[in-house]
């Protein structure tokens, strides 16, 4: 009962801030709307008792990456100079209308095929069977961090290589820039 | 969990629950409110003034008296401002200040092993805390990030540009430190292996060395993190010496410039929100929270309370110490300490920590004994540690020749 209340608040959550992305015209609203929506998705974790994907979804997606996006929407000063009756991209809207109702579609199917408490949506859609094992009576963090460091471990590698590789990457790119623009920075110079 | 909350949730459940955020939200504010004037009060002392010493006994109720005065001022939002968001950011700055509150356990009986519950009048046993999520320690991470929103979105709806200089220090400065104050909390996690507050408290009421030093999280992971903790913490906090973001002579107010009447005090009291939050935070992680012996003549439960609030005291004490004492960091010396030696320091401390683990369980098996192995361990880690902070130097040394040497400039010289 309380479990049902709570999805309905964080649902009409979720769809209100999805909404407020693709209707307000002002960036900075548009970005606010997205961390309400990434709250409710957090909520709807926790109900299905993944608390630590729900902080997850916090930390890195309302805490980081929407921080992020605002960093670049005030600095860039994008919010205001941005026509939006044109489009980018010639047929962009048109298509984009088409491929969301494909999702759309394809949600549903998996939805209604699967049934009550099935899933045969799942298997219907992919072909492959569920790789979702049953929880144990470990916590949840414990069985992640297993799974990450022994099974996973190869993909977890590469994450982190990939990841060094972009901060090198963004590095290199500053320092080609001219090091004459960085070196007033330095500390205890005075500048002749 | 809570235990009242395991068999499933009740609607006498959830008025309980409803009953202890407001009572947390009374105790956190009436602590800010004190917290305000104990820092004027404190800080008047060490600059040998008096303070506020006017409204109620020792000017107690001066807190209370501007905050009545806010709430009759006018309230300006200038024209360029974005107005819903200009009315949203103190809100969005106030909620994860109360939000962290709600984690920490105000008090309960860790005494002799107890867990830390206490039974209520109508049977239920509870602990003294809103609520303790199983992923509790990174539900104070998630609001420290969150708190960033309300300073960055405050400095740029104002349409102003000392606002908008202030907010984006302010974010850069919270981004940077965050990673340290993560990662010396990973330190407290490795060694309580979870991450449940109660957890936490619960693993350092346990007896310590020799049975009389306690088994505090600040000795058990050997005081580099803490040390680390206490300064990202007072960087996220934005107090002196991190204050860069209301640096009055160069920002006039910082994010808040614009801010007037009831708003700016919202402001205002997230921030105290956030100091009193933040030291309590300390306490838990560090001094064991609510765990300490029991003096009788009390009744154990009370004893969580006396502990927590004299720990609490130091603390608070210690920021406004920090304040009176220490002079305001340079923008390139904040990110020098951050990124060059916080973060670092905090990494290597986190694997050596790791290594003398895995050594002391005997699961190594180098050496005959298990003690040798932790001997061992530690020796080859701080070995590596010294190699590791050489290379550093010499790589930043490194860098800056060559960035002097582009600007035709000759090192030896410069110095």
């Amino acid at each position: 009962m309380v479990d049902v209340i709570v999805f309905l608040i964080a649902g009409a959550i979720v769809l209100g801030g999805a909404l407020g992305v693709i209707v307000s015209s002002n960036p900075v609203h548009a970005a606010l709307s997205l961390i309400a929506s990434f709250f409710g998705v957090a909520v709807i974790f926790i109900i299905q008792e993944a608390h630590f994907l729900a902080l997850v979804q916090v930390v890195v997606y309302a805490g980081a990456i929407v921080v992020l996006f605002l960093f670049v929407i005030m600095l860039l000063g994008v919010d205001t100079s941005e026509n939006l009756r044109v489009d980018p991209l010639v047929g962009q809207r048109s298509l984009g209308l088409v491929f969301g109702g494909l999702l759309l579609a394809l949600t549903l199917g998996g939805l209604f095929l699967s049934g009550p408490g099935g899933d045969e949506g799942a298997v219907a859609l992919t072909g492959q069977e569920s790789v979702v094992r049953p929880i144990d009576d470990r916590s949840q963090i414990e069985q992640l961090g297993e799974d990450l460091f022994s099974r996973n471990i190869l993909a977890f590698q590469a994450t982190a290589l990939l990841l060094t590789i972009a901060t090198v990457g963004a590095v290199v790119l500053v320092h080609n820039r001219g090091a004459e623009d960085l070196v007033i920075d330095e500390p205890g110079l005075s500048v002749e | 969990m809570d235990p009242y909350l395991l068999d499933g949730v009740t609607l006498g459940d959830v008025a309980l629950s409803t009953v202890k955020a407001v009572l947390a939200l009374v105790v956190c504010l009436v602590a800010t409110m004190l917290m305000v004037w104990f820092e004027r009060k404190v800080i008047a002392r060490l600059q040998n003034r008096i303070g506020p010493n006017v409204a109620g006994p020792f000017g107690v109720l001066q807190t209370l008296a501007d905050g009545i005065k806010a709430f009759f001022k006018e309230d300006n939002i200038p024209e360029n401002a974005d107005r819903f968001v200009f009315k949203l950011a103190p809100y969005l700055s106030l909620l994860p200040a109360f939000l962290t509150f709600t984690l920490i356990p105000l008090g309960g009986d860790f005494s002799g092993g107890k867990s830390g519950t206490v039974t209520l009048p109508g049977g239920q046993e509870t602990f003294l805390q809103v609520a303790d999520p199983p992923v509790g320690v990174l539900f104070f991470l998630a609001m420290s990030s969150l708190g960033i929103y309300g300073i960055m979105l405050a400095g740029w709806s104002s349409g102003s540009k000392y606002p908008l200089l202030g907010s984006v220090r302010a974010s850069a400065q919270a981004i940077s430190y965050e990673a340290a104050l993560g990662l010396s909390l990973a330190a407290v996690i490795l060694v309580t292996g979870g991450l449940s507050m109660t957890e936490i408290v619960r693993e350092q009421a346990t007896a310590g060395f020799g049975g009389i030093i306690p088994n505090w999280n600040i000795i058990v992971t050997g005081f580099i993190p803490f040390a680390v903790f206490v300064m990202a913490g007072t960087a996220e906090l934005n107090r002196p010496p991190f204050d860069l973001v209301e640096a009055e002579q160069e920002l006039v107010g910082g994010f808040h410039t614009e801010y007037s009447g009831i708003r700016f005090a919202l402001f205002f009291l997230s921030e105290f929100m956030n100091t009193v939050t933040m030291a309590a935070i300390i306490v838990t992680l560090f001094f064991g929270g609510p765990a300490g012996p029991n003096l009788g003549i009390l009744p154990g439960w009370l004893w969580g309370f006396v502990w927590f609030f004299a720990k609490l005291l130091v603390f608070l004490f210690v920021f406004v110490w920090f304040r009176a004492t220490l002079p305001r960091f340079r923008y390139d010396q904040l990110m020098d300490l951050g990124w060059k030696l916080l973060i670092p320091l905090s990494l290597g401390w986190l694997l050596v920590l790791a290594g003398i683990r895995v050594a002391r369980n005997g699961e190594l098996n180098l050496l005959d004994s298990a003690g040798g192995d932790t001997v061992l361990v530690i020796a080859v880690s701080f070995v590596v540690l010294l190699v590791g902070m050489g290379f550093l130097r010499a790589a930043l040394n490194n860098a800056r020749r060559e960035r002097l040497l582009a600007a035709g400039l000759d090192p030896r010289e410069v110095g």
